[in-house]
């Protein structure tokens, strides 16, 4: 199985002074946590937002769990397309007008997250669900790609 | 005043519980400060504000449903959430108000009155 991290081609190498002030926390996270938990997710400091993901399977459904907090439920958008899933969407603005950002981190604008799945799922029967900041999307498995027991008989 | 709500990582030695750092965002807008913090997996229940010698302390709790099945792919970090600010004394500690809506608590806080711009007109 392959997961692949998806590079959004028009990030920019220098992405804005707001996002300097992350680097301190990224260090200090660095420091704070034993060295493996970070392991396999790539800093969001130079890569833009790449929201945090979960592949879960069981016999029946391959479930993925992305962590989305603060977003609208209409700007979420969920695709499958040859084997690959992929969530994109958009997080508005946290300013409205005559409000000043005094310190910002959050990350606001787009991403776009794919992987892989390990294996065939019914595309028509795929549901997905938005709470408490999680998107989990249950994905059943196709028939043919489900374990199935054979039964020996015997004579 | 440059910073109203400054973070306070010393108070952050002080523990035993393992928490992560959740990213926040300040804003201003007009009479109050709004205090953005991410949390996601953490509902109402799982919420734990206090205020304390001007210290604003926000534990967040997941409560997230375990999934059946094996993880085969991990990037989400299990650890809750733990921060704490330091309240500038401009703030009416009193009027504190938060609400937390899809893994994102939203804390308003209120200028005290005498920090708010008061027109003197000249008779």
């Amino acid at each position: 199985m392959s997961i692949i991290r998806y590079q959004p081609p028009q990030t920019l190498a220098f992405s804005g002074f707001d996002r300097l002030s992350n680097l301190r926390d990224e260090l200090d996270t660095l420091f704070e946590l034993p060295f493996w938990s970070n392991f396999g997710r790539q800093s969001q400091l130079f890569s833009g937002w790449s929201p945090a993901l979960d592949l879960y399977q069981n016999n029946d459904n391959v479930i993925a769990r992305i962590e989305l907090p603060g977003m609208r439920k209409e700007d979420i958008e969920i695709s499958l397309h040859d084997g690959m899933l992929t969530i994109n969407g958009e997080r508005k603005s946290e300013t409205s007008e005559g409000e000043k950002a005094e310190r910002t981190e959050r990350y606001v604008g787009k991403f776009r997250r794919s992987v892989s799945l390990p294996t065939q799922v019914d595309t028509s029967k795929v549901t997905a669900n938005y709470r408490d900041g999680i998107l989990t999307i249950t994905l059943p498995k196709a028939e043919e790609a489900k374990p199935k027991q054979i039964k020996v008989d015997v004579a | 005043m440059e910073t109203l709500v400054r973070e306070n990582r010393k108070s952050d030695q002080q523990r035993s519980e393992q928490f992560m750092t959740p990213v926040a965002s300040v804003i201003e807008g007009g009479d109050v400060y709004m205090l953005n913090v991410e949390m996601p997996g953490v509902n109402k229940e799982g919420l734990e504000i206090s205020v304390e010698n001007n210290e604003l302390t926000i534990i967040g709790r997941r409560s997230l449903a375990q999934v059946e099945g094996t993880l085969i792919h991990r990037e989400s970090r299990p650890e809750n959430f733990r921060r704490v600010f330091e309240l500038d004394p401009s703030i009416d500690m009193s009027k504190i108000s938060a609400r937390i809506d899809q893994g994102v608590l939203t804390l308003t806080l209120p200028k005290a009155e005498q920090v708010k711009p008061r027109k003197i007109t000249v008779s």
